[in-house]
């Protein structure tokens, strides 16, 4: 700071006091400081994520639990999800986005699986996977259930190495 | 026509051609375009070969991508509803928009070839080193740059290609370990390719991106004549200079044109591609990631993402830390280093033909290291070991250059440096060329 110019503080003791100059000059880089995090976070909450009106990330309602029979895999294009349901009358709300490198998968009733034709990923009923690249079993949406109506949330997906039965959701 | 030349030169000089070295001197320090250049250049460095005019080219290309851009913004609009009609117009209806649009499409695409022949010209003549290390961190900063403004370009025209290269583009990203998510997200604006997503590339593609690339090409051709101007070996004796009027400027122009002449033939000879209206619900099969990326999406194929972005990042970083890495000056200029670095250079490019093709055959068809070792975690068998064993290769095959042919260090970075180069190129070609129907190995032809 101010190298060549008089020390005004000869006479206060050592280490109490801080020159008027030197605190002036902290004082303004501080202040610059905390300006500059100001903007910076005001840029970045400006720019964050966002979710346009309309768009996919609500909650839907799919329906009564009768019109799944058992065993059955429904798509709900607007949801970006599959609603599963295991022969044992459990729900699965699951994504449809691979979890190799996020293309849409889709069902095959035949063979019983869905497949990825980006990479050709296969995952079973239940989103566990049956052929890689794919690391790990296809997302979850969870799922309500409000008098006998299911109700899934598309807002957060829930993330999953594989499969486990306490997945499902009874009605 | 002389009084049609006389008038250009005036432009060009604010007065009569000058006739004189002094004057011509004079004129280059005086004009804005000119003043980049020295006034004399050494006869040497004049040479085509010293350059192949690479530099120059993707000069060219940008100042090309702007005006093109530019006129294409007149008629874009950045709407998941009105993209794709606003391509589609341009491509049929719009008088000229055809041709418009390939020029931008094959500029664009031109210019990531011609800054990464740009890289391996400088590296091959070794001026990276000393006062020029600021200068080769620049350009792979421009490198970079070149593959963003491709990258942002790509989404634009919102059809089949555009949708599902971003997604599975941004889905590699999602596997940076704890931010990536994040990164993911904030890129495209929200969990998914949307409105969003397109804006924002849009925003970056056309405001940002252009503001970052007049900046940094400025500051690198400043700091290309700072730095003594193109590396050429030492000279012996005095070396004879030639005014820049009009022994460099008549050389540049004549580039300027073929590049022109051949860039305008193509984008007429080509058509651009565009696909269906993106639909977000039926990725086309096999869904490919832009070309210039293929290397990478090809390396996915055989190992773990976390260990394939890896890979790229250590060859990023080797890149960036060359002028560290290799501070031997003595034979600057000199192509390849010597005649121990050219056959370093030749052997690396010959093993990385062989072997590359070799390795994605046996992987594809034979090995599958995850069943092999089947109770490790595949994170450990299909993501460390493969890099370990990658990292591995590429230390032997610089520890058989330094004793097989008794290598200097830098020369034996010459092989290093041409193996990953050429492997990369192979990758590439394998990516665009061998791929089919769910990405199994195919024959194309
Ligand atoms: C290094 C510079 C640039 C590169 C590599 C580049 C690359 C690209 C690419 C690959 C596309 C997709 C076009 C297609 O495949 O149809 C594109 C589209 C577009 N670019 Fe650029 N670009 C560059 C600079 C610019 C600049 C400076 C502007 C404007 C200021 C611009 C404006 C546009 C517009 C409006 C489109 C959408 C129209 C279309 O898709 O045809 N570009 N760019
Ligand atoms: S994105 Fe589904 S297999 Fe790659």
């Amino acid at each position: 700071m101010a190298k060549n110019t008089p020390q005004p503080n000869q006479d206060a003791p050592a280490g109490t006091t801080v020159s008027r100059r030197d605190f002036l000059s902290l004082g303004a880089g501080a202040l610059g400081l905390v300006g500059f995090l100001q903007t910076g976070g005001m840029a970045l909450q400006f720019l964050a994520p966002r979710r346009v009106d309309g768009e996919f990330g609500g909650v839907v309602t799919v329906g009564s639990a009768e019109s799944f029979p058992p065993g059955s895999v429904t798509e709900f294009p607007d949801g970006r999800f599959f609603l599963a349901r295991a022969s044992d009358g459990g729900f699965l709300a699951i994504s449809r986005r691979c979890t190799h490198l996020g293309c849409a998968v889709s069902w095959h009733a035949t063979p019983g699986q869905f497949a990825c034709p980006c990479h050709g990923s296969h995952f079973d009923l239940r989103g566990n996977v049956e052929n890689p690249p794919a690391p790990r079993a296809l997302d979850t949406y969870p799922i309500t259930v409000r008098d006998g109506v299911l109700l899934v949330d598309t807002a957060q997906a829930w993330q999953r190495d594989r499969f486990a039965p306490e997945q499902l959701v009874y009605v | 026509m002389t009084w049609l030349n006389e008038m250009i030169d005036r432009l060009r000089y604010r007065s009569v051609p000058p006739s004189e070295d002094r004057h011509r001197m004079r004129a280059v320090a005086n004009n804005i375009v000119l003043h980049l250049h020295p006034t004399r250049v050494p006869a040497s460095a004049l040479r085509f070969s010293r350059t192949w005019g690479l530099g120059g080219i993707s000069a060219l290309l940008s100042v090309l991508l702007i005006i093109t851009g530019v006129l294409l913004m007149f008629r874009y609009d950045a709407s998941i509803e009105r993209a794709y009609p606003a391509v589609l117009a341009i491509e049929t209806v719009i008088p000229f928009g055809s041709l418009l649009r390939g020029i931008h499409h094959w500029a664009g695409n031109l210019l990531m070839i011609t800054v990464v022949l740009h890289m391996v010209r400088v590296f091959a003549a070794g001026g990276f080193r000393g006062e020029r290390r600021m200068n080769w961190v620049v350009g792979l900063g421009m490198l970079v740059l070149v593959l963003i403004f491709n990258f942002t370009g790509y989404l634009l025209p919102w059809d089949q290609l555009a949708f599902w290269a971003i997604t599975v583009g941004t889905g590699l990203l999602t596997y940076v370990p704890l931010a990536g998510q994040a990164i993911s997200d904030f890129l495209l604006g929200g969990p998914e390719v949307a409105q969003s997503a397109l804006r924002n590339f849009y925003a970056l593609h056309v405001a940002l991106l252009p503001v970052v690339l007049i900046f940094g090409l400025s500051y690198h051709f400043w700091r290309v004549r700072k730095d003594g101007g193109v590396t050429i070996p030492p000279q012996t004796e005095q070396a004879p200079k030639l005014t820049t009027i009009p022994h460099l400027v008549t050389a540049e122009l004549g580039v300027a044109l073929v590049t022109l002449a051949g860039l305008l033939i193509f984008a007429m000879a080509v058509p651009t591609p565009l696909e269906a209206l993106a639909n977000p619900a039926h990725p086309p099969n096999p869904a490919k990631a832009a070309w210039y990326f293929l290397g990478v999406q090809e390396l996915l194929l055989h190992m773990h993402p976390l260990a394939a972005l890896a890979l790229a990042g250590i060859g990023l970083l080797g890149l960036a830390v060359l002028p560290l890495w290799d501070r031997d000056s003595s034979d600057e200029g000199v192509y390849f280093r010597s005649a121990t670095g050219q056959r370093a250079g030749m052997l690396g490019a010959t093993f990385a033909l062989v072997l590359t093709p070799l390795l994605v055959l046996v992987d594809d068809l034979w090995l599958d290291l995850p069943a092999l070792l089947a109770p490790i975690s595949t994170l450990i068998s299909n993501g460390l070991l493969p890099l370990m064993l990658t990292l591995g290769g590429l230390a032997g095959i610089y520890a058989g250059m330094r004793g097989a042919l008794r290598a200097r260090h830098s020369e034996a970075l010459v092989g290093l440096f041409s193996f990953v180069m050429v492997a990369l190129v192979v990758l590439t070609a394998v990516g665009i060329w061998f791929r089919g129907p769910n990405m199994a190995l195919v024959w194309p032809f």
